[in-house]
């Protein structure tokens, strides 16, 4: 696979808490950026993914949000910052099935307690940060083969 | 199988993207919740779902699904068939519910 990659790619796009009808609007721009280079499909898949659970937490929890993107010859690093409430237990919020959500957002098939496992699991390096009250910053890495 | 056939022989309204009913489907996924169906569905899949927001048409499309089929008759709000039709994706409605067409389907597909 050719990958038309020289130096490093960045974008970013600013994420609303709240606004569910803009959400995966980021994700796709990084979907669309990494099919014009060239990348293989089941990466873009996981990148795909592990951002567009990241936004749906911003969206969910936060007032509001950034997401970078960098793509070089070596892989995707995604960050993605809120000023949202804080995860006071990140062991706890790790879990599969754990979840703050409210119920309505439960009802629209959100708040599962599977969107940070799922970043994770789509990510070769996967860090949580964060601070009770202040935010949330979170880094994905996906290697290319 | 095309999503054609699929939707002729199972009485789907197809209500939103007629061109993709050309689709192949490699199959299909039954879940409400949207992190399942972005950690497990298969590319080339049919959704079922009684879920009709915004989100389903943004999580089809990111799966590469063939299109999604909405249960128990739901109305879908017209924002959200225009946005599926914005990313091509076709929403079908039945008036069965889920364990229904998702037996019928499995039939149709074995």
């Amino acid at each position: 696979m050719a990958l038309n990659i020289e130096g490093t790619i960045e974008g970013s796009s600013q994420l609303i808490g709240g606004d569910f009808t803009t959400a995966g609007e980021a994700s796709t721009l990084l979907k669309v950026k990494l099919t014009e280079l060239g990348v293989a499909e089941d990466i873009i898949r996981r990148a795909a993914i592990a951002t567009f659970e990241a936004e749906m937490n911003v969206v969910i929890y936060a007032a509001a949000g950034w997401l970078h993107y960098y793509i070089s010859p070596q892989g995707i690093r995604i960050r993605i910052e809120d000023m949202g409430p804080g995860i006071a237990d990140i062991g706890l919020a790790m879990q599969e099935g754990y979840s703050t959500a409210p119920d309505w957002v439960r009802e629209m098939g959100w708040g599962a307690g599977m969107g940070l496992p799922n970043m994770k699991r789509n990510s070769d390096v996967f860090t949580i940060d964060s601070v009770v009250g202040e935010g949330t910053t979170v880094e994905m890495v996906i290697n290319f083969p | 199988m095309k999503l054609l056939d699929v939707a002729n022989a199972l009485s789907l309204e197809v209500k939103s993207f007629k061109d993709g009913l050309q689709k192949d489907v490699t199959g299909a996924y039954v879940s409400d919740l949207l992190s399942d169906v972005m950690a497990n569905s298969k590319q080339g899949n049919i959704w079922i779902t009684l879920q009709t927001h915004l989100n389903i048409v943004a999580v089809a499309s990111m799966k590469g699904l063939a299109g999604i089929v909405i249960v128990n008759g739901r109305q879908v709000q017209e924002e959200v068939l225009k946005r599926a039709e914005e990313e091509k994706m076709p929403i079908m409605v039945t008036q069965m519910p889920a364990f229904e067409i998702a037996g019928k389907l499995y039939r149709l597909l074995a």
